[in-house]
Parts: C-alpha cells; sequence; structure tokens
C-alpha cells in the first residue's frame, strides 16, 4: 500500500451504448428548447448580469434566465475536454482525459457509525480527518469529497475546517461539495493558493475542484453560483451536479428527467464558460427516482444505475469531465442492499467510462458514514476495474502450448504459465472463501473484516504530512471571516 | 341528480384527482342549494379517505395523493364563500405553519408536507423558503398556530430551526405551540438537541404526526 499508487480502470474492453446518437441529440434539442423557452431560474446577481451581458433574456424579479441554444452550444465548445486534477503529491495527479475512471468517496454525511464503539453519532471534524487519512492510504479512493460535516465547527466557515482536515490528512486531491457562498470560496481558493505555492501554480496545478448542486427542478442556488464563478476565476475545475429526481423534481419518464437535469447542468456549465471562457468545467449527474409511496430520495435503483450509464453520454456529447454519483447507498448498514445497489451502480457508471465516481462509504441516502461500508466499495470497485479488464486474446492468452501439455486428466497448477499469470486472478479480500465450518464457529464477515481492516489503517498510516507555516496560514484564513458567537 | 349521486360523483372527482370536476360539481352543489358542510363531509371527503385507505395498502402511490389533495383544496375554494355566507365553517383539525428556514432554498420536501397536512384536514400557511426567524414567531402568534414545521436540508441552515425554538420560548409562545422540524439531516438526536416535539422523513409521516401532536 503505497500512496503514490492509485487505481483506476483504464483502457477497457467493455463499452455500453444505452443511448443512440439519434437519441443524445434528441435529449440535446429538448434541453436547449426548455431552457430558451422556459428558462432556468438563477438567483445571483452576477450570475444575471454575465447572462444579460451576452445577450440572454433576463427577468430580474424571477431570476429566470432564457438563452438562444446556439449561445449555450458556442459556449460549452470553450470548454476544454481534458485536463488534470492535480494533487499535494504530483503522482496522485488525476488525468480527467476520457480513459480513466478514477473513485472519490461520498458526502456530505452528518452521522458516522464510530469506528471504535459501532454506536451512530453525529459527525465531527475528526471524523473528516480520520475518513481522509484512510482514503490517503487505500489505491483505490484517488480523490476526496468532504465526506461527513464537521459539525463541532460554526456554520460559516465549516467547509473550510472541512478542507483543512483533508489536507492535513491526505496528499490526494480535494473536490469540495461543500462551500456554497462566496465568502467561504474566496478564502477556499486562498488555502488551496496558500499549498500550492501561488494563484498562478494553483491555476497550472488545481489541487482543489468544486462541485455544486443545481436547485431542481431548473434552478440554480444563488450563493452556489458565486462560489462556482469565484473558483472558475481562479482556474479550479467547477462542476454542477444535478439530482433532479423522476416524480418530484423531474418528470416520471427517465428521458424527461434527463432533459431537467441536463438544462440546469449545460446552462449552469455554459455559464461559466461566458464568464471565463475556456476554463476547467466538469458535469455532475446523481439523477434519481423519488420512492412512488413516499416521495423520498432513494439512494438508489434501477433507475439511477440507468441514469449513470446515460450522463456520461451527454457528458462526452458535451465532451466535458464527468462526475457521477454512483454507490451512496439506500441501506441502513452493510447489507445485501447495499451490496446490490453500490455494484450495480458503480458497474452502469464504469462502462460508459464516468471519469470521477463519487459514493464510497455513506448508508442512508448520504447520511451516514461507515468505514466497513466505505472499504467494501472499494472492493466493488476492484472487482469492477478487473471485470472492465474484459478478455485479451493473443497467443500467449490462448495457452497452447500449456494445454497441449498438460493434455487430458492432468493440471494446470505447476505450469510456468500458470505461476506467471496466476496474479492476474483477483483475490477478494471481503469476500467469504473460508470452508463452511470455519464460517459456522466464527460467525464473522466482509464487514468485520472491513472494520478491522480500516481500524489497522487508522493506527498506523501516516500521511505526508502538511508543513505547518502552511496549517498555520490555513487556520488564518480561516479566522479571518467573522462568525456569529 | 340525486343529491346521493352528487355525492358520489364528488367522491369520484377526488379519487381521480380531477381539480377541475371537484370545483365544477361544487358549484352544482351550491346552485342545487346544498348545504355546503355536507358537500364537504359527505361528497369529497369520502373520496380523500378512499385514497388514504388505497395508499395504505399500496395500492395508490404520492402522486395520486397529491393530486387528490389537489382536487379537495380546489372544491373547497369553491365552497368556501358559500360557508361564509351561512356563517359557518368547516372545522379544521388544527393550524399549522409551515416554512423552509433562513438561507434554506429548498422548497420541494417542505411543499408536499403543506399538501398532506391540509389533504389530512390541517389548516396550512406555507410561509415558503428562506424564511427569518422572528417573521416565523410573528405567523405563529398572529394567526394563533397550533403547529410550526420547519424543514431544512443543509445542516448550516439546520440550526435555524433551533433559533426558532429559542425564539418562541422567548416570546413566550412555545408553550402553545408543537414544533415539527423535517428536513434530510434531522435525526431523532436532533429532535431532542433543540428540544423539538417530533420529526419525520417523509410528508405521510408527517401529517400522521401532526394528528399524533394534537391529539386528534
Amino acid at each position: 500500500m503505497t500512496a503514490g499508487k492509485i487505481k483506476s480502470i483504464t483502457n477497457p474492453k467493455l463499452s455500453l451504448e444505452i443511448l443512440s446518437k439519434e437519441e443524445i441529440l434528441r435529449l440535446h434539442t429538448a434541453t436547449l428548447d426548455v431552457i430558451e423557452n422556459t428558462g432556468i431560474r438563477f438567483p445571483s446577481k452576477w450570475a444575471l448580469d454575465i447572462w444579460e451581458a451576452h445577450g440572454a433574456q433576463v427577468d430580474r424579479n424571477t431570476s429566470i434566465v432564457k438563452v438562444p441554444g446556439q449561445i449555450i452550444e458556442d459556449a460549452l465548445k470553450l470548454a476544454p475536454p481534458k485536463y488534470n486534477l492535480a494533487a499535494r503529491n504530483p503522482e496522485q495527479d488525476l488525468p480527467l482525459d476520457g480513459n480513466h475512471v478514477f473513485l472519490g468517496t461520498d458526502g456530505c454525511g452528518i452521522e458516522v457509525l464510530d469506528i471504535n464503539t459501532g454506536k451512530r453519532r453525529t459527525s465531527v471534524w475528526q471524523d473528516v480527518a480520520d475518513i481522509a487519512r484512510l482514503a490517503d492510504a487505500t489505491e483505490e479512493i484517488a480523490f476526496h469529497w468532504v465526506a461527513v460535516s464537521a459539525q463541532d465547527f460554526p456554520a460559516e466557515t465549516r467547509g473550510l475546517h472541512e478542507l483543512r482536515a483533508i489536507w492535513q490528512n491526505s496528499t490526494k486531491h480535494a473536490q469540495t461539495e461543500s462551500i456554497y457562498n462566496e465568502v467561504e470560496a474566496r478564502a477556499a481558493v486562498e488555502m488551496a493558493a496558500a499549498i500550492a505555492g501561488s494563484r498562478q501554480t494553483l491555476r497550472q496545478r488545481p489541487i482543489l475542484s468544486i462541485m455544486q448542486c443545481t436547485a431542481p427542478p431548473l434552478g440554480q442556488d444563488g450563493g452556489s453560483l458565486d462560489a462556482a464563478l469565484i473558483g472558475a476565476e481562479a482556474g479550479l475545475p467547477v462542476g454542477f451536479m444535478t439530482m433532479a429526481a423522476c416524480l418530484t423534481t423531474g418528470p416520471a419518464t427517465l428521458a424527461g428527467n434527463l432533459v431537467v437535469g441536463n438544462a440546469e447542468v449545460i446552462s449552469a456549465t455554459a455559464l461559466i464558460q461566458l464568464a471565463f471562457p475556456g476554463a476547467p468545467v466538469f458535469y455532475a449527474a446523481a439523477q434519481t427516482a423519488s420512492d412512488l409511496r413516499t416521495g423520498a430520495y432513494t439512494g438508489g435503483g434501477p433507475e439511477d444505475f440507468i441514469f449513470g450509464a446515460a450522463q456520461n453520454k451527454l457528458s462526452d456529447f458535451y465532451d466535458i469531465p464527468l462526475s457521477m454519483g454512483s454507490f451512496a447507498t439506500g441501506a441502513k448498514e452493510p447489507n445485501w442492499h447495499a451490496g446490490v445497489e453500490n455494484s450495480l451502480s458503480t458497474v452502469l457508471a464504469s462502462l460508459v467510462m464516468s471519469d470521477m465516481l463519487l459514493g464510497a462509504g455513506l448508508l442512508h441516502g448520504s447520511r451516514i458514514w461507515s468505514y466497513a461500508q466505505m472499504l467494501m466499495d472499494c472492493e466493488i470497485f476492484s472487482i469492477i476495474h478487473k471485470v472492465m479488464q474484459g478478455i485479451v486474446v493473443d497467443d500467449e492468452t490462448l495457452a497452447l502450448d500449456v494445454i497441449h501439455n498438460v493434455g487430458p486428466g492432468g493440471n494446470f497448477l505447476s505450469q510456468k504459465h500458470t505461476l506467471k499469470h496466476m496474479r492476474e486472478i483477483f483475490v477478494p479480500q471481503f469476500m467469504d472463501r473460508r470452508p463452511y465450518n470455519v464460517w459456522e464457529e466464527k460467525h464473522d464477515d466482509g464487514r468485520d473484516w472491513a472494520l478491522e481492516k480500516a481500524r489497522k489503517i487508522l493506527q498506523t498510516h501516516q500521511p505526508e504530512p502538511l508543513d505547518p507555516a502552511i496549517s498555520t496560514e490555513l487556520k488564518r484564513i480561516i479566522n479571518s471571516i467573522p462568525v456569529k458567537k | 341528480m340525486r343529491t346521493e349521486d352528487l355525492f358520489k360523483e364528488m367522491a369520484q372527482s377526488i379519487t381521480d384527482g380531477e381539480s377541475e370536476k371537484a370545483a365544477d360539481l361544487a358549484r352544482q352543489a351550491i346552485a342545487l342549494g346544498i348545504d355546503p358542510l355536507e358537500a364537504i363531509n359527505k361528497g369529497f371527503v369520502s373520496g380523500v379517505n378512499f385514497v388514504g385507505d388505497q395508499f395504505s395498502c399500496g395500492l395508490m402511490y404520492l402522486p395520486e395523493l397529491v393530486m387528490a389533495g389537489e382536487a379537495m383544496k380546489a372544491a373547497v375554494a369553491v365552497l368556501e364563500p358559500e360557508l361564509a355566507k351561512r356563517g359557518t365553517e368547516r372545522k379544521m383539525l388544527g393550524k399549522v405553519v409551515l416554512c423552509t428556514v433562513e438561507g434554506d432554498i429548498h422548497e420541494i420536501g417542505k411543499t408536499l408536507v403543506g399538501t398532506m397536512l391540509s389533504a389530512t384536514g390541517f389548516q396550512v400557511i406555507d410561509m415558503g423558503v428562506d424564511v427569518p426567524v422572528m417573521k416565523v414567531v410573528e405567523k405563529a402568534r398572529d394567526v394563533n398556530a397550533d403547529i410550526v414545521a420547519m424543514s431544512a436540508l443543509l445542516t448550516t441552515t439546520m440550526v435555524h430551526q433551533r433559533d426558532v425554538i429559542e425564539a418562541l420560548e422567548d416570546t413566550g409562545l412555545r408553550s402553545r405551540v408543537k414544533v415539527m422540524v423535517g428536513g434530510a439531516p434531522v435525526t431523532q438526536e436532533w429532535v431532542k438537541q433543540i428540544g423539538a416535539d417530533g420529526y419525520s422523513e417523509d410528508a405521510i409521516g408527517a401529517a400522521r404526526l401532526a394528528r399524533q401532536l394534537l391529539g386528534v
């Protein structure tokens, strides 16, 4: 386990055509129709000024903007198709080039299943730090979201303390989803620049990216828009995530819900390009269907899995990277429900090569953190990583000589060819392949082993420390923001 | 048409979630001189009850419940002036002041709770989203609310649920109202910590909770 190594899905042999070219074009045309004729709400003065300056029809009372399709299309063409998410340790930089799938943690939970007592409790700053340190040690986790909320810090600066926790405990890239206003965004940029060395180096090596949620249906959040604009101005990659849900915030039909979500994401993305042409941006999505009985968020289901595959087709059409919500089960504990949802959501999002996958570690619809679930999610990712390699067919892998050698009735265990290739075969950490009687005696399973592994890592793993002078500087920046007592 | 048949059609319009039909039948009832209270209780309410029962058995789903609620609202809106004219009023289960707290614009869960509460028979005063603490308290005092219900989606805005409770205490109103909270980050522990009276993870549960809190 070396901190420099990151596992990613690359050069896949499997693929999936979930939407035809014509279907994608129809979704796109329908999306432009919505943006042009019904409009999207942008409740930010800054955003409305930008739209007005670029020829959109702006209603200052409702904050609804109607934009001709051509403006959206032209703006999206300015976005770079490929770029790197930088890390404190350059060996951990993540190329978002369409040929890698990287895994990140889920966010932003509010409770934690305590690693020692197993009891559910409110999340605090130390949890953010511990989770970051554990993620730093695993080869599967490539970047961080703020996994849980640091509720022992004041609301005004909480998002900044969360970033400090991550940077002090990991050298990997941080993508924050918990900065929602201009003041915090400015401070976050300043913190990132302090680590990168300067504003200029930060622009070249963005160690921070910013993810904002849209406000479905067909709206944005004002503070989020301002925060994203601040990020883009500093050259940080920014993305907008739609969670438009069939039945409640979107139509019951999958295509209609994609149109609603797509309209939110591409309108906000176009805004960023109009303001800062060429700024790195990404598409982000976690679309779903609300529960038919309660209307509640489910955290998983066949509709979510299909959206997971469809959304990368859309982001490919716009030629920008995708950050896709997968994992993040609705299950209350690490169980059958969690295994089914997290496997299926991730296999579908991976088949289409979503650049970033989100969602390792949280239960109950991204509310409760489980260390065991996090490491089991890493194992799911590893299994899919293996599956995506498919079958290589060449002289070496056909192994004709070996087959002739062994012949009928022999075995392949002692063949040199076997020794050479056996490590290509997947060895699970958390699947129970022991004899029945061993299990019967202990009655333990993958959940216990995953938790044990998490404990061991937290006892031993020391991340490359952040320069104490920089830590002090981060605190100074945070403390310059006034908070209510 | 016989009055009995009219009542049946009224119930059916609610079951089908046909707002225009329901309003139309309400107008017919007025034209026929039918007591508006009877039209509500013997006609439209049977539709609401039917939908509620079907929902409980898993045979109907949330959108049908919402549409029934909206059809009911449309019918009552037509009958209300007639009720006032006759000096009678529909007996409601209680008055609920509803909002999404200060700094938070998340609307849909709150609105759904409002729909379910009014379909259940509560009078709902929906103040919308991003409502300042003192505005909630003033409204609760002005309308003499039985329940204050507050939603929040963010841990950073959830704290205003506590602020409202504290302000209710400071203004001496706390003992006169029940406080319900909701939103993704809200848990039983939070309810206890801020001294609220209850929470629900979904809108139907919220309507059930409101009845429990008032004992109706």
